[in-house]
């Protein structure tokens, strides 16, 4: 479903501040994968997401999507094929817009904005049976203002505004790192929820390595501009985090103690 | 005694016969304030292209007319002119990334040399007696009857358009820039579309002061930018007032054209009251730093360091 071939990327060159952020990345997702990648800072997590979604070009290398090479298509046409997370609650939704205006416009990724009313009859009820699901009482305050809502909130319906046609890929950048941990665990299970309905492929970043390991069916460690770890299938069921402590260890060519690296 | 003379010298009657022009005038600047809504407002885009286009669309008008073509069309001429201007800031800006409020600046500064050159020199007069104007000072009455319709429908217009999935997505850019572009909304594509918009609403408003005024005149644009901020804002804290929680889109527009027709009300008492002309603008921009201001300060004075210092100090007392 993603291919990413040796994906490089460096900010600044020449500049007394280069830096290089991907350093040959190489992935393949299979339709259907669910899979969590975890790293310190600047280890390239939302630099990688940041370069499938189309932020910026990359320096070298292709990427695919379900077959069709996006590698030279702006940002804006990609998110055809992808559904978006964002780590700040406030980016994923118009604050002084409804709602129901904000799920609309999810509604039509992808396609050309016409003259056309921007919401019908029909998709409200359509939007209102999938708020419902979202189990936060959503569906009777459909025409407030999304400026009014809570982070958790706003983040629940950036994810069914991500999901609402159904993406070729779901990418989540930390999606619950800005909730309260309550919070945040309500939005990993609608997650798991969607992505298993849908059967989505995904992407999930998180800094959290329990919920690395209990979420997915694959888990992605990254280094210094490189996945430096990848594990799925049994190995990944049965992983647990002092594996991974050790393992990023051994790879990332540190000691133990300064596991905070992992952590932070 | 000389503050009794001046007050005794002032005619309530030329206050009362002074009204219907200011309103007739008031509206006519309504529609660049709505066009002025559209920018400062849904695209969050603070374009100052107006001050020229506002000109542009009465020089276009005017010179049209003086040819022989007939005021609808001349209007319409201007209205082209105006979108024309608004893709030139909206090139400007995303093309080659200037930034928004120099982007404005620069096509409004060319559009000053432009005008010149439609205008063949500083202003042209059109005079009502030899040409059919669809408004004119000479008869106010059916100016603000006339104004007013063609404000109807462009309300109208506007109220169906940022309900469309087009006007939709120009609101959603100016919201949340981020929220649009990974919603495959080309943000780009909206803030041009919106620019365009925005000018050809602000040439419209041109056109017709041309015609009512009988004249259009290189300097009719200058300031425009405030006057019509100053609309929408006085526009905006009325209504809210007035309405509070039921403000919806149709009644913000509506309410954005009164502001025109109050800030107009506002300089025919200050021009009763026989205050220098010359302090017009300087007394508009401090209406609009109040407008602007008083919403800051409110929300300020709830939660203020100022505050929460004495709110401690009560507390420790």
């Amino acid at each position: 479903m993603l291919e990413l071939k040796n994906i490089h990327k460096t900010f600044n060159l020449g500049t007394i501040n280069e830096k290089k952020a991907l350093c040959g990345i190489d992935l393949h997702l299979k339709e259907g994968d669910f899979v969590t990648v975890i790293g310190g800072n600047g280890a390239g997590k939302s630099t990688m997401l940041n370069a499938i979604t189309g932020v910026w070009p990359v320096d070298e290398g292709t990427i695919s999507i379900d077959g069709v090479n996006v590698t030279a298509v702006t940002e804006h046409k990609r998110a055809e094929f992808i559904g978006r997370v964002f780590q700040d609650p406030m980016m994923g939704t118009a604050a002084n817009m409804e709602i129901t205006e904000n799920l609309a416009l999810a509604y039509r990724r992808g396609e050309r904005r016409t003259l056309k009313w921007g919401v019908t009859k029909a998709e409200r009820v359509h939007y209102r049976e999938e708020l419902k699901k979202l189990g936060l009482g959503l569906e009777d305050r459909m025409s407030v203002k999304v400026g009014l809502l809570s982070g958790g909130q706003r983040q629940a319906l950036t994810l069914l505004m991500a999901t609402l046609r159904k993406p070729k890929l779901l990418l989540l950048d930390e999606h619950t790192a800005a909730l309260d941990p309550a919070t945040a665990q309500k939005v990993l299970e609608l997650t798991d929820s969607i992505v298993e309905e849908n059967r989505l492929t995904t992407l999930m970043i998180t800094h959290n390595m329990t919920d690395a390991i209990n979420h997915g069916n694959r888990i992605l460690m990254m280094h210094a501009g490189n996945i430096i770890l990848d594990i799925s299938g049994e190995e990944k069921k049965n992983l647990k985090k002092s594996d991974l402590l050790q393992k990023f260890a051994e790879l990332a060519g540190v000691q133990e103690e300064t596991d905070s690296v992992l952590l932070s | 005694m000389a503050l009794l003379g001046y007050f005794s010298s002032l005619n309530p009657l030329n206050l009362l016969a002074s009204l219907p022009g200011n309103i007739a005038q008031g509206v006519i600047w309504g529609i660049m304030a709505l066009g002025v809504f559209i920018t400062f407002r849904l695209l969050d885009f603070a374009d100052l292209t107006v001050d020229g286009s506002f000109a542009t669309g009465g020089a276009v008008t005017v010179v049209l007319i003086l040819a022989g073509v007939p005021a609808p069309l001349a209007l319409a001429a201007s209205v082209a002119a105006g979108m024309l201007s608004g893709l030139v800031t909206g090139l400007l800006h995303t093309l080659l990334g200037i930034p928004g409020i120099l982007a404005g600046i620069l096509t409004q500064i060319s559009l000053w040399s432009a005008n010149l050159l439609v205008l063949s020199g500083a202003n042209r007069a059109v005079n009502v007696d030899n040409y059919k104007l669809i408004v004119s000072l000479r008869n106010v009455n059916s100016a603000i009857i006339t104004a007013t319709v063609i404000v109807a429908a462009l309300i109208s217009i506007l109220y169906w358009y940022f309900g469309t999935e087009q006007g939709s997505a120009i609101r959603a850019t100016g919201s949340n820039p981020h929220m649009s572009k990974a919603q495959g909304i080309n943000i780009d594509s909206m803030k041009i579309l919106a620019l365009c918009l925005s000018n050809a609403l602000v040439a419209l408003s041109g056109g017709l002061m041309s015609q009512y005024q009988g004249f259009a005149d290189i300097k009719m644009g200058q300031g425009s930018i405030v006057v019509g901020l100053a609309a929408v804002i006085i526009g905006e804290v009325l209504g809210e007032a007035l309405f509070r929680k039921r403000m919806n889109f149709w009644l913000r527009l509506v309410f954005v054209v009164l502001g025109g027709v109050i800030y107009y009300l506002v300089i025919g008492v200050v021009m009763w009251l026989r205050m220098p002309t010359d302090l017009l603008k300087l007394l508009t921009a401090a209406i609009v730093a109040i407008f602007l201001a008083v919403p800051y300060l409110r929300a300020k004075a709830k939660s203020s360091f100022a505050l929460a210092g004495k709110r401690g100090a009560q507390k420790d007392a």
